[in-house]
C-alpha cells in the first residue's frame, strides 16, 4: 500500500494548480479518493464525522443489487436453453457473457460523461453513477443492441443529471430515464415477444407474463411461485421477486433504503390491484389477475425496492415519502391494467411521481409553516 | 407544572476519555487571555493598553455598538500584549497574572430587594452580562429588552460533556442567588431542564423544572426551548449556562466577579481525564501539562467535539468553555477505506459492522471520512434533530439567502449547535453549522 501511496504522492503535484496535468485534476482526485479515503481533516463545525460517505452508500446499493443481477444472469441462460437442460455453470456462463457487455457499455459511457462533466465544471467526480450504471443493464431487455444502450445511457446522464448540476440535483431517476428514452425511441427493441430471451432459436413464445396478461393469454401466465422465484422472461434484473427482496433486506438493514417508500409502494399497488380485481368486468383479462400476482409480475418489485427509493428523486419529507410511495403503487397498477398501450406501468409511475415529489413535499413543508404561523396568531390573540 | 419530554430523535456518540468525577489540581496559570472573538455580535473597543495594571473585574474592552456591555479582566496583573490578526482584528488581550489576586468590589446585594435595572447594571459593569445569550441568533443578550423566558440546562448531553451536578455540588447558595437574579430579569421563573428526577438541582426556588429524556441533543437549550416555549418572530429568549448562573449568584453574594470554574478535561488522548478548577482565560498549557498521551498528533478543542473551537497548547480557555476535548488528528490516508468492513469505525448508519456493538466506546479522530458533495441522502438530519423543523429545507433557504423562507421555516428557534449532529451524520459532509451561522448573521443584519 505504501508503494501505491508514494506513487500517488509523487504524481499529485502534477495535477495541482499550476501543474502540467492540472486539466485532469478531477480525474486524478477521482481515482485517488477511490483508492484511499483522503487525509482531509475537519476544518469547521463538528470535529468528528460519521464514517459514512457517498461511496460507501453507493457500494451498499450495488451490493444489494447483486442477488438480482446474479440470478438475472442465470435466468438469461435458463430462458435461452428453455429450462435447466444444461449444467448450472453452462447456463450461468451463457447469461453472464450476455449481460457483461451491457454492464461494460453502461459504465464506460456513463462514467466517461461523468468524468468529462466533472472536468469541465471543475468539481469532483460524483459516485452516483456507480448505482445508475448497474441499474441500467438490469432494466432493459437482454437483446437490446449495445449502441442503443450507449445512447440511452448518454441521454440519461446528460439530460437526466448533468444539466441539472450532477448527482443530488436531478429531478428524475437517471436509470429510469434511460429506460424511458429507450422505450419511446426504439419501441420495437423494447417490447414485443422477441427481445426478452437471448438468441431465441425455437418457437416458444418469449412474451413476458405481463404481455400475456394484456393480450388475454391467461393460460400462458406462469403460476405465482414461478414468477416469485423469477424463472420467467423479462428484463435482466426484474424477474426474481425473491432476489429483489434479499436486496430490500440489505437496503433496509443498512438504513440506505427507505422503508416508508418501499412499504407504501407495495401497499398502494396491492390495494389498487385488489380494487381493480373486484371492479373490472369479466371480459377484461386483468380481472383474472390477483393482487398478489401483480406484485410479483413485471418490474413492480424491482421498481419499488431500487427505483422508487432513490433518495434524490423521491420525496424528501417523511410524510411526503409515504404519499409518494403510495401513489407510485397505485399509478403503476392503474397504467398496467387500464392503458392498453403499455404492458408495464412501473417505469412511468415512478417517473411521474418523481415529477410530483417536490409538490408533495411543498404541501408537507407548507403545513409545518402554517403551524408556525398559527402559533404567532394565537400569541397575538392572547 | 413541570413537563416531561421524551425525545427519540438524536444520537449519543460514545467516546473514550470521559472525565472521572475527581477534582485534580492544575498548575497555576501565569498568563491568561481574554478573546474578543468568543463573543458574537460584539465589536470590541479597547480601554486598556500594554503595561496597564488591572484588577480582577477591571474593564478591558467594551462593545462599540452598546458601550454598556463591557468585558472585564479575569485576573489581577499587567496587560502583557494585545494580539491582533488580519486587518488588525483584535484576537487576544494577554495578561500576566500577579500573585496579589486583587478584586474590584462591586458590592454585595440582596437580589430580591434590588430593582431589575440595578441588577442589569451590576451584571453589565462586572462583565458577567456576556454570559447571557439571546435567541434568536445566539448572540450576547441585548440589555435593553426583557425576554419572554430564561432557559438553563442542568445537564450537558454532548459527547464527554461535563456533569454539572458534580461541578456545582458545593455551590448551592450561589446557584440559588443566580436563579433569583434571573427571575428578576424576566419576571418569570427560570426554566431549568433536567434529565432525572433525583437531581441535586431540583430543590431550588424560583425555577420551573422540565424533564428531558433521550439522547443528545436533549441537553441543548435550543431543544428545550423548542418543546417548552418555542420562539416566534419578534420574541426573545435568553439562555445561561448553569455554571455561569453560579457565577452570577457569586457576584451578588460576595460583590466579586469570580471567573473561577471547573472544567472537564476529556478525550481519548488524555492520560487521566478528570475535572480541574481553573478560570476564564487560563492558558491551555497549564491545564494539559503532562496529561497528554503524546502518541500522535492531537487536536485540542475548547468545548465538545461537536461544537467546540480548535485551539492548541498555546491557546486560552474561552469565556464559554466548560470542557476541553483532546482527540487524535485524522490526517492519514486509508486504503479503500470506503470498502473495508471497518469494525472500529463509528457511524449513525448501519453500513459498518460497528452497529452490532452499540455499547462500544470509540476513539474517533478528526478525519473527514470522505469528500464534500451535494445533498443526496434524505431523512438523515431528521433522525438527529428533535424539533418540529425541516432542517434541510431551512438549510437550503439559508444557502439561497431567502429571508422570508428562513423565517417561515423556523430560523428564530435555532442556533448552530442544534445542527451539530446533522453535520456529524451528513453523508455529503456539508458544513452545516457554518451555513446556519451565516444564515443567522444575514437575518440579523437585514431585519435589525
Amino acid at each position: 500500500m505504501n508503494l501505491l501511496r508514494n506513487f500517488l504522492d509523487k504524481q499529485k503535484p502534477k495535477f495541482e494548480k499550476g501543474g502540467k496535468m492540472y486539466k485532469l485534476h478531477s480525474v486524478f482526485t477521482g481515482f485517488e479518493s477511490f483508492l484511499f479515503v483522503p487525509d482531509k481533516t475537519t476544518d469547521s463545525g463538528a470535529h468528528i464525522r460519521d464514517a459514512v460517505d457517498l461511496k460507501r452508500t453507493m457500494i451498499v446499493v450495488v451490493l444489494a443489487l447483486m442477488p438480482a443481477l446474479l440470478f438475472g444472469m442465470y435466468n438469461i441462460g435458463y430462458q435461452h436453453f428453455g429450462g435447466a437442460t444444461e449444467g448450472f455453470w453452462t447456463i450461468f456462463l451463457y447469461g453472464f457473457l450476455k449481460v457483461l457487455p451491457l454492464i461494460i457499455v453502461s459504465y464506460v459511457v456513463g462514467l466517461g460523461i461523468e468524468f468529462a462533466a466533472a472536468q469541465i465544471r471543475g468539481h469532483e467526480i460524483n459516485e452516483g453513477f456507480l448505482v445508475t450504471g448497474m441499474l441500467i443493464p438490469m432494466i432493459i431487455p437482454i437483446e437490446a443492441p449495445l449502441w442503443m444502450v450507449a445512447v440511452a445511457t448518454a441521454f440519461a446522464v446528460i439530460i437526466g443529471k448533468e444539466i441539472f448540476g450532477g448527482t443530488g440535483m436531478n429531478i428524475w431517476n437517471p436509470a429510469l430515464l434511460a429506460r424511458a428514452f429507450f422505450f419511446f425511441s426504439y419501441p420495437s427493441q423494447m417490447s414485443g415477444d422477441a427481445v426478452w430471451i437471448a438468441d431465441k432459436t425455437d418457437v416458444i413464445s418469449g412474451a413476458t407474463p405481463l404481455a400475456n396478461a394484456a393480450q388475454g393469454f391467461l393460460d400462458k401466465i406462469p403460476d405465482t411461485a414461478t414468477m416469485f422465484w423469477g424463472f420467467i422472461p423479462g428484463s435482466v434484473g426484474e424477474t426474481s421477486t425473491f432476489c429483489i427482496l434479499i436486496g430490500a433486506i440489505i437496503l433496509l438493514c443498512s438504513g440506505v433504503g427507505n422503508l416508508r417508500v418501499m412499504f407504501s409502494v407495495f401497499l398502494g399497488g396491492f390495494l389498487m390491484a385488489c380494487l381493480l380485481h373486484g371492479l373490472l368486468p369479466e371480459t377484461n383479462s386483468y380481472s383474472h389477475i390477483s393482487a398478489l400476482q401483480h406484485l410479483v409480475m413485471g418490474g413492480f418489485a424491482f421498481g419499488a425496492v431500487f427505483m422508487a427509493t432513490d433518495p434524490v428523486s423521491s420525496a424528501q419529507t417523511n410524510v411526503g415519502k409515504i404519499i409518494y410511495g403510495f401513489l407510485i403503487g397505485v399509478m403503476a397498477i392503474l397504467i398496467r391494467v387500464l392503458n392498453p398501450g403499455y404492458p408495464e406501468g412501473m417505469m412511468l409511475a415512478i417517473l411521474l411521481m418523481n415529477t410530483f415529489a417536490p409538490l408533495i413535499d411543498w404541501f408537507v413543508v407548507q403545513s409545518n409553516i402554517r403551524r408556525r404561523m398559527n402559533r404567532i396568531k394565537i400569541n397575538v390573540n392572547n | 407544572m413541570s413537563k416531561v419530554i421524551k425525545l427519540k430523535k438524536g444520537l449519543d456518540i460514545k467516546l473514550n476519555g470521559k472525565a472521572k468525577k475527581v477534582l485534580v489540581k492544575s498548575n497555576e496559570a501565569k498568563v491568561c487571555a481574554i478573546k474578543p472573538t468568543d463573543f458574537l455580535n460584539i465589536t470590541p473597543r479597547l480601554t486598556v493598553k500594554s503595561d496597564f495594571v488591572v484588577k480582577t473585574g477591571d474593564v478591558l474592552f467594551a462593545d462599540k455598538k452598546n458601550p454598556r456591555i463591557v468585558f472585564t479582566s479575569p485576573v489581577s496583573g499587567i496587560v502583557k500584549a494585545i494580539n491582533r490578526g488580519e486587518r488588525r482584528k483584535l484576537l487576544e488581550i494577554v495578561i500576566q497574572c500577579d500573585e496579589k489576586h486583587e478584586f474590584k468590589d462591586f458590592g454585595k446585594a440582596n437580589v430580591n430587594s434590588l430593582k431589575r435595572e440595578d441588577i442589569v447594571s451590576k451584571l453589565l459593569e462586572s462583565g458577567i452580562w456576556p454570559s447571557i445569550i439571546q435567541r434568536p441568533y445566539a448572540i450576547v443578550a441585548d440589555p435593553g429588552i426583557t425576554p419572554k423566558a430564561i432557559f438553563v440546562s442542568g445537564f450537558d448531553s454532548a459527547p464527554l460533556g461535563p456533569d454539572y451536578e458534580f461541578v456545582l455540588n458545593d455551590r448551592k447558595d450561589d446557584l440559588q442567588t443566580g436563579f433569583d437574579c434571573l427571575k428578576q430579569l424576566c419576571g418569570k421563573n427560570v426554566n431549568l431542564g433536567l434529565k432525572n428526577t433525583n437531581s441535586i438541582f431540583s430543590n431550588f426556588k424560583n425555577i420551573e423544572i422540565n424533564y428531558f429524556y433521550g439522547p443528545h441533543p436533549a441537553g441543548n437549550t435550543g431543544v428545550q426551548i423548542h418543546h417548552i416555549s418555542p420562539i416566534n418572530k419578534g420574541e426573545n429568549v435568553w439562555t445561561v449556562n448553569i455554571q455561569d448562573v453560579a457565577m452570577i449568584g457569586h457576584l451578588f453574594n460576595t460583590g466579586k466577579y469570580d471567573p473561577e470554574k471547573i472544567i472537564a478535561i476529556t478525550g481519548s488522548e488524555i492520560k487521566k481525564p478528570a475535572y480541574v478548577k481553573t478560570f476564564t482565560g487560563a492558558s491551555v498549557k497549564s491545564l494539559l501539562d503532562d496529561n497528554l498521551k503524546g502518541e500522535c498528533n492531537e487536536r485540542i478543542i475548547l468545548g465538545n467535539v461537536l461544537t467546540g473551537e480548535k485551539t492548541n497548547e498555546e491557546g486560552y480557555v474561552g469565556y464559554y468553555t466548560n470542557q476541553i476535548s483532546v482527540i487524535p488528528e485524522g490526517n492519514h490516508y486509508e486504503f479503500l477505506g470506503w470498502m473495508v468492513p471497518g469494525f472500529d469505525r463509528f457511524s449513525a448508519t448501519k453500513m459498518f459492522p460497528s452497529f452490532l456493538t452499540p455499547k462500544k466506546h470509540y476513539s474517533l479522530d478528526t478525519n473527514f471520512h470522505g469528500e464534500r458533495r451535494a445533498f443526496v441522502i434524505s431523512g438523515q438530519y431528521e433522525k438527529v434533530f428533535p424539533m418540529d423543523i425541516y432542517p434541510v429545507y431551512l438549510l437550503k433557504a439559508m444557502l439561497a439567502e431567502d429571508i422570508d423562507k428562513m423565517e417561515q421555516l423556523g430560523i428564530y428557534e435555532v442556533a448552530p449547535e442544534d445542527f451539530a449532529l446533522c453535520e456529524f451524520v451528513c453523508t455529503s459532509k456539508i458544513p452545516v453549522q457554518r451555513i446556519v451561522r451565516q444564515g443567522l448573521n444575514l437575518v440579523m443584519k437585514e431585519t435589525n
